[in-house]
């Protein structure tokens, strides 16, 4: 991976804050007083050991999952189980997922148009030119009229990419976008990513990759257990991490 | 050294050729079978010939001479055994059809049920499931038949619904409809209405494809066909009089009698089938991953719209096929009417009519052939839609 630092400043706008936020999975406490703000442009990249929480952390900011205390405010607006909020909230949060989750039995095309035309009532023509548009950017328009299953797993998520991009999102959340993926693809995925980081768009994205951590983000979160257990900057988190638990954790995925 | 090795692979690679051995066998086969069929046929005819017993069609035209307990075309004792045959296939083809209709309905109501996160309607529908399919359906006609209709009571002391609708041993009497004066007006506005709605459907497509705008098309649907058919009522008069069951003497006169025998054959067939449709669809709504479900929410989609758009055309894929051989059997499970004297094809021509003729490998050869077709149709009708909509992969 390149060493180059993408060097773009994040803004002042807070896009997301969650204010100790606590989440129970029966008597298993998932999430133990998460606090956290994101600014605009602003790029985070999540990390620590499985079932530490990473994910459900991230599902909670479009309300996959419902956290039962705290606060989480999206661009000015709370997370409550009011329906419309929950849909206004969407509307600006895209998520790339880990197994892609493209609808198998609609075209590429039809994958990146379905919500613009169904959520923001986009006339076909126009939606059909912003996918076409993201589809270009992800660098598969070629593959615009065939269906998921036709495609390779790199390729698939590169759509899925697209497909989140064409509801012009103000946030990207990304669940281990390349776990699933061979080897070779992860690169293109990767590459798709940074291209996407380069131009402004504030994402968070658990995964562990950790060069793309080092070139990408401001910032990276470890978590541990359902705790926030240490952020800082690239630099200081592989330089120097304070915690025991995140020595061991680095120690383990660096080798 | 250098000929036995060019020789060895060419001699090997007629006998080993899959492709020729397989051709080998399908010959052997054929032969196989029709010399069979070759034998069977010339030891019954030689057989037949001996015993002095006619062969051949020629008893369709012969008179039948027994009465029918229900037919759906006109029919007297005078007419033939043809006009037999049509009666049975007819009345066959309406427990299938009407099993199938309600079957499918009630399958799909009771499968979405069981996936309902109301703790007791999925319950419910389970024991619905366990009940209904571990019975056989033989046991389920007798049940209705014998059990709840034979049991209704006589004529006089009917059971009573809104005044017009009576039951009792002799069936289900409901009221018919007659055409009265208004009827054809009535009939056109009905059919502008199903024209109306067609093309505000498309036109409400194209206008969303075009500007996006979403268009409540259901509800003018049900307005169109609330509107036009009753402002029709209102200026031409009653479209129809209704002839209601009135009770004379010992029996009812009027309306419209369901015999109990296609009660209770339509009842059974129906709640049995319903049962293993209800965990077709079950497994077919659990088939489409819950990521898709997830995907479809973190794009804003509403939950209608992702059933729609996302889930059902997915679970029909699955749901298609199970779907199929559950309409084949509820067609050949038909013919367990023989068993209440409900005059199916198979009581009716494959029971009544070879009795009476003696031919039993025309009317069995005919009857067979007959299931087959219906069935064959019902399989085409479903492959042909399931390819439609089948899944493109690598
Ligand atoms: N629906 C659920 N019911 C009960 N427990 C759950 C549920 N979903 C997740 N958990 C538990 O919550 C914990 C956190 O899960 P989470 O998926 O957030 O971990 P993660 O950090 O993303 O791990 P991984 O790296 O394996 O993806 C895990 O211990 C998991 O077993
Ligand atoms: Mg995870």
């Amino acid at each position: 991976m390149t060493e180059k630092k993408l060097e773009s400043a994040a803004g002042d706008k807070l896009m997301i804050r969650m204010e100790s936020v606590n989440k129970w999975y029966g008597e298993f406490h998932v999430l133990k007083d998460i606090n956290l703000d994101v600014r605009q442009g602003e790029r985070i990249v999540l990390c620590g050991p499985s079932g530490s929480g990473k994910s459900t952390t991230i599902r909670c900011i479009n309300r996959l999952e419902e956290h039962q205390a705290g606060r989480i405010i999206v661009d000015g607006v709370e997370l409550t189980s009011d329906l419309k909020q929950i849909e206004a909230i969407r509307r600006e949060v895209g998520m790339v997922f880990q197994h892609f989750n493209l609808f198998p039995h609609l075209t590429v095309l039809e994958n990146c148009t379905l919500a613009p035309m169904w959520v923001r009532h986009m006339p076909r023509r126009e939606a059909e030119a912003v996918a076409m548009h993201f589809l270009e950017r992800v660098r598969i328009p070629e593959q615009a009229l065939k269906y998921p299953g036709q495609l390779s797993g790199g390729q698939q998520q590169r759509v899925a990419i697209a497909r989140a991009l064409c509801m012009k999102p103000a946030i990207m959340l990304f669940d281990e976008p390349t776990s699933a993926l061979d080897p070779e693809m992860v690169k293109e995925v990767l590459d798709t990513m940074i291209e996407l980081a380069e131009s402004g768009m504030t994402m968070l994205c658990v995964t562990h990759e950790m060069g793309f951590a080092r070139t990408v983000a401001h910032r990276i979160i470890f978590m541990d257990r359902g705790e926030i257990v240490e952020q800082a900057a690239p630099d200081e988190f592989f330089s120097n991490p304070k915690s025991e638990r995140t020595r061991t954790f680095l120690g383990q995925i660096l080798h | 050294m250098q000929t036995t090795a060019r020789v060895q692979p060419a001699r090997s690679s007629l006998l080993r050729d899959p492709k020729f051995r397989g051709l080998v066998f399908q010959i052997l086969a054929v032969f196989t079978v029709v010399g069979i069929g070759w034998y069977l046929f010339q030891n019954t005819q030689s057989n037949l010939a001996q015993r002095g017993i006619t062969s051949g069609f020629g008893f369709l035209n012969n008179t039948a001479g027994f009465g029918i307990l229900q037919s759906l075309i006109d029919y007297t004792e005078t007419d033939t055994y043809g006009r037999v045959f049509v009666i049975g296939l007819l009345n066959t083809l309406l427990v299938s059809g009407l099993g199938i209709f309600f079957a499918t309905l009630i399958g799909f109501v009771i499968g979405i049920a069981r996936l309902s996160p109301n703790w007791l309607l999925s319950r419910l529908a389970t024991v619905y499931i366990e009940i209904f399919r571990n019975i056989p359906p033989l046991l389920q006609i007798f049940f209705w038949y014998f059990a709840v209709l034979r049991a209704m009571p006589a004529p006089r002391a009917s059971y009573e619904f809104f005044d017009a609708i009576y039951l009792n041993i002799r069936g289900l009497y409901l009221p018919s409809p007659i055409p009265a004066d208004g009827f054809n007006v009535f009939a056109i506005a009905l059919l502008a209405a199903c024209v109306a709605i067609v093309l505000v459907a498309r036109w409400a497509r194209k206008r969303r494809e075009a500007t996006g705008q979403l268009f409540p098309t259901p509800a003018v649907a049900i307005g169109l066909l609330v509107a036009l058919p009753g402002l029709a009522a209102l200026v031409a008069g009653n479209p129809v009089t209704w002839s209601v069951p009135e009770l004379r003497g010992f029996n009812f006169v009027g309306g419209l009698v369901v015999i109990p025998e296609l009660v209770a054959l339509t009842l059974a067939l129906t709640l049995y089938t319903a049962a293993f449709i209800a965990e077709n669809v079950r497994s077919g709504i659990q088939a489409v991953s819950h990521g898709q479900t997830e995907a479809a929410r973190s794009l804003g989609l509403r939950p209608r719209h992702i059933l729609r758009l996302v889930i059902i055309p997915q679970a029909l894929r699955v749901i298609i096929p199970p779907l199929t051989s559950q309409y084949l059997n509820l067609a050949k499970n038909s013919s367990l009417a023989a068993a209440i004297g409900y005059p199916d094809l198979v009581s009716l021509f494959a029971g009544t009519v070879l009795n009476q003729t003696g031919q039993a490998i025309e009317t069995i050869a005919i009857t067979m052939s007959v299931y087959l077709a219906i069935s064959l149709s019902i399989s085409l009708l479903m492959n042909w839609y399931n390819k439609r909509i089948a899944l493109v992969e690598r």
